[in-house]
């Protein structure tokens, strides 16, 4: 299909300042075993393109799921009429962006292990499904597979020519146990699919996934068990799948050139983080370190090129605590006059891009996690998000987990269950103590990060050791 | 575009083999999208997207497919053929479902609101003359929606509508906005200069100093908007039957132990008031009201077929997800005129924001405030307020606290537009609540 599109687009391009065609074709399937049934199988086929027009300094897109001839001519034509109804009357004077054009392929490296028939995976869904129920307390459970295959070309009328090939695997698994009028559910990696990765069948394995569903339900019952988190000021220790969601809404949201720009403020916000602050801002103490990082392959948000065609590479973006660059695309970056990044981004054929946080990462630092449970005095341990709210500027946030244990005089104790805890992200990363090596680092992410006008839910990852912080407003359920 | 659809359920009549039965649901728009910042266009655009999604019967197995069509059926009648035979080849993998409950009685229906809309540049060419002089930023979606449903037994429901929906805030500076909406299916630009002025008026009052308040528990008024918000949580499977039965939902208190709520809160699906579709993926045909709380009580929950086939009882014809898309609280009586006076001191709320659960079981939850909220003394505003959060109990703040609910009610259309323009709406009045917490 590519090459037939090739040639319809070269053969229809308009004397425009600038033209692109983004054909993106997805393939992707569900399956998904709740108490030992399987849910209705689904399987999407999609496939569009839309055409970006720059001309007289405005800016237009049509996107359609018609690829014939006449389905790309009247995309064309209507994306060059939304240009010309922009111009002069738009943010920015779009034709002077200099647009990248990009050239050559990028793809997810070759899956170590190869997926098995269908028939297989919901037979080895069927096998952990049936190992949650342990207890007659098991009330709810599911296993889950989620397969995607992209591909996505990005041509312009002047000759660039780029096509990308992806390949994501997001398994799950949940388990709900109830007593009386307490439930508690624990995840493999989160309710929200924190384990989602690129790559084949080898990502089970490396999510734990294969036993995972009698050790989650025993967990989800050493929940139902245990006290409630205590109330007070103290130590906080988080694991990755709680890092992960902590850096997506406090570092990544908030440094996201559009929201600064105010492209977000009827929606998804703005952000306390202003233009001046890059260079000199202290967002976190010295041991944060932050960085966009495309380049690692098995991370849920690894490309070559953003959907402005901008080439990606990692760059740091906080470095020994300092705010350095913000998150922002080729047009952002014109707009702003700052160096950002390659993130302009689109969850589909259907919607334009805009600034995305895609892999948002903490780099390791030197801590095992004995050093930082040793640390505490008094303290909770936290992992795995289930709850998540934080204001439309980035900053007050509320954050609550599946799993905490309490950390009292150096030493792991018992388990605490409905752990939350909340802060404000200006001093929060202020208050970071100890960053966890290598021995703690994980590679998460989600495939529903939601923003933008029409909105769009992207995917991103997350990598993050596990980060020790001091005197953090902690607290329980009820 | 509904004979395209009825052109396409043909094809799937006539590639059935015996044995096999067949549903398929289209939902598809023709959208302009415009986005302004700062009075000025950001991204305009448009999208047209057709969605079709097959399921094949055969006996108790079935699988589902959902691709993207082009719209010119010389064409997809051959891709519509490679989706049967793909579900066909899927079959044999899949065991029986013993959930599946199917819609065998035929009830078609048709509903269309035929476009009364003018091209969508002349409604930006008015959005940016008002804005003019004004920090401006939000997104304009017009166009056609459509939703089909089709099956073997020859049922054929339709719903077409061709709407608008202008969601904008008028920025004072930093965070300090206040929030307007104009949504319908006919543009009055008298009505549209109407609501601007409001909103315009609005702005005098966060040109004030604003003020921060301490934690604690506060009186405070929810608009409309607000409570929509809050309402908006027990679609987090809380009015869910599957949720209520595996015990996951907040509401689990109120059915086991009979809690009640303020008898002022009576809660309903309304669907013959609302703007979704009458009819649900699976073909059954949704009641025109299903109450769910009555002066308190909860009397009712929303069931999918999945659900009532697996618990057996009767379906409501909710979608798969349970929750609610034509959501109708009942009015109060306290007059939205008079409610500065009855809040005398505390906290005009117009907006929530980012709501979620911090003890689900016990109907705790979270969230902040946003754009135009006040602190009000003596039954006048005050001072705008920098955002707080709360952290409070739905069965608090629906109950024991709940001053009074505002005869007036306003239709809220929903501005979502994950992945396609939404149908939903809310009708629902104000809410007075006293000892309103917040944290931070």
């Amino acid at each position: 299909m590519p090459d037939s599109i090739r040639s319809i687009f070269r053969s229809l391009a308009p004397a425009v300042d600038f033209c692109s065609l983004r054909l993106v074709e997805e393939t992707s399937e569900q399956l998904t075993v709740r108490q030992d049934v399987l849910q209705p199988l689904s399987t999407t086929i999609d496939r569009g393109a839309m055409i970006t027009v720059v001309h007289r300094g405005g800016y237009g897109y049509a996107a359609t799921s018609d690829l014939s001839v006449a389905g790309l001519t009247n995309a064309l034509a209507r994306a060059r009429r939304w240009a010309e109804a922009g111009a002069g009357r738009s943010v920015v004077d779009y034709s002077r962006i200099e647009l990248p054009r990009p050239s050559g392929t990028y793809s997810t490296p070759p899956s170590v292990a190869s997926m098995p028939p269908r028939r297989d995976l919901i037979d080895l869904l069927m096998r952990e499904s049936a190992s949650c129920r342990i207890d007659a307390r098991v009330v709810d459970w599911q296993a889950s597979i989620w397969s995607v295959s992209t591909s996505q070309t990005y041509l312009t009328a002047d000759g660039a020519d780029m096509e990308q090939q992806f390949r994501y695997l997001i398994p799950n698994l949940a388990v709900t146990a109830s007593d009386g009028m307490d439930t508690q559910t624990r995840s493999l990696g989160g309710q929200y699919n924190g384990y989602c990765r690129q790559g084949g069948f080898e990502i089970l394995e490396q999510a734990g996934f294969h036993g995972s569903g009698k050790r989650v339900a025993e967990q989800a019952l050493e929940l139902l068990a245990a006290p409630n988190c205590p109330n007070g000021t103290m130590d906080l220790l988080l694991m990755p799948e709680q890092m992960m969601l902590q850096i997506h809404e406090s570092i990544g949201h908030p440094l996201e050139l559009d929201r600064i720009l105010g492209d977000e403020r009827n929606f998804a916000g703005t952000s306390f983080v202003t233009l001046d602050m890059f260079g000199s801002y202290r967002y976190g103490s010295g041991l944060l370190n932050v960085t966009y990082d495309p380049e690692r392959s098995e991370e849920f948000a690894s490309y070559g090129w953003d959907d402005e065609g901008s080439k990606a590479e990692r760059a740091w973006l906080i470095r020994d605590g300092i705010l350095e660059r913000p998150l922002g695309g080729a047009v952002s970056q014109a707009r702003s006059g700052m160096q950002g990044v390659a993130n302009a981004r689109a969850c589909n054929w259907n919607r334009p891009p805009i600034d995305r946080m895609a892999n948002l990462n903490i780099e390791p630092g030197s801590s095992t996690l004995d050093d930082m449970v040793r640390s505490v005095e008094r303290g909770v341990l936290m992992d795995t998000n289930v709850s998540w709210s934080i204001d439309d500027s980035r900053n007050k946030f509320q954050f609550g987990c599946e799993y905490g244990r309490l950390i009292e005089n150096g030493e792991l104790k018992g388990i605490v269950k409905n752990p939350n805890y909340r802060g404000i992200s200006a001093t929060f990363w202020r208050s970071l103590k100890a960053v966890g090596d290598r021995s703690t680092f994980s590679v998460m992410g989600t495939p529903f990060c939601g923003k933008g006008e029409p909105s769009q839910v992207i995917r991103v990852g997350h990598a993050s050791p596990a980060c020790l912080f001091g005197d953090v407003d902690v607290f329980g359920g009820a | 575009m509904k004979q395209y659809f009825l052109d396409l359920a043909a094809r799937l009549d006539a590639r059935l083999r015996d044995g096999e039965d067949y549903q398929c649901w289209l939902a598809a728009e023709a959208s302009d999208f415009v986005r302004f910042n700062r009075s000025a266009i950001r991204q305009p655009g448009h999208v047209r997207q057709i969605y079709l999604s097959v399921t094949l019967f055969h006996g108790k197995c079935h699988a589902e497919m959902t691709m993207a069509l082009s719209g010119r059926i010389e064409s997809d009648r051959f891709l519509l053929d490679r989706m049967v035979a793909a579900l066909r080849s899927q079959l044999p993998d899949l065991p029986e479902d013993p959930h599946l409950l199917r819609a065998t009685e035929v009830h078609s229906t048709d509903h269309l609101i035929a476009s009364r809309l003018p091209e969508t540049v002349a409604l930006v060419e008015e959005v940016l003359d008002a804005a003019r002089g004004h920090d401006l930023v939000g997104i304009l979606a017009a166009g056609p929606v459509y939703r089909g449903y089709a099956n073997s037994f020859g049922q054929r429901n339709w719903h077409e509508t061709t709407s608008f929906n202008l969601d904008w805030s008028l920025y004072h500076e930093r965070d300090k906005a206040v929030k307007g909406s104009y949504a319908g299916f006919e543009w009055s630009s008298a009505a549209f200069a109407g609501k601007f002025r409001d909103a315009a008026a609005q702005l005098d009052l966060l040109q004030r100093p604003p003020m921060s308040i301490p934690p604690g528990a506060y009186r405070a008024y929810l608009t409309p908007t607000a409570m929509n918000e809050i309402l908006g949580m027990l679609n987090w499977g809380g009015v869910s039957e599957k949720s209520l039965r595996t015990r996951q939902s907040p509401l689990c208190h109120m059915r086991d132990d009979g809690i009640r709520l303020n008898p002022a809160i009576t809660l309903s699906e309304n669907t013959a008031g609302g703007l979704a579709p009458a009819f649900q993926g699976d073909g059954f045909i949704k009641p025109g009201r299903v109450v769910l709380f009555d002066q308190g009580r909860l009397t009712g929950s929303l069931v999918s077929p999945r659900t009532a086939k697996e618990y057996g009882i009767g379906t409501n014809g909710a979608d798969a997800g349970e929750s609610m898309t034509s959501l109708d609280l009942a009015a109060g009586n306290l007059p939205m005129s008079g409610v500065l006076a009855e809040l005398d001191t505390g906290v005009y709320i117009s907006n929530l924001w980012y709501l979620n659960f911090s003890d689900r079981m016990n109907g705790r939850i979270t969230g902040m405030t946003r754009f135009a909220s006040f602190w009000v003394e003596g039954g006048e505003i005050k001072a705008p307020l920098n955002v707080m959060r709360f952290d409070d109990s739905l069965f608090r703040v629906l109950g024991e606290n709940l001053v009074g609910l505002t005869s007036e009610r306003e239709m809220l259309i929903d501005t979502d537009t994950y992945g396609a323009r939404s149908t939903g709406s809310a009708l629902l009045p104000g809410a007075l609540v006293k000892d309103f917490v917040f944290v931070l």
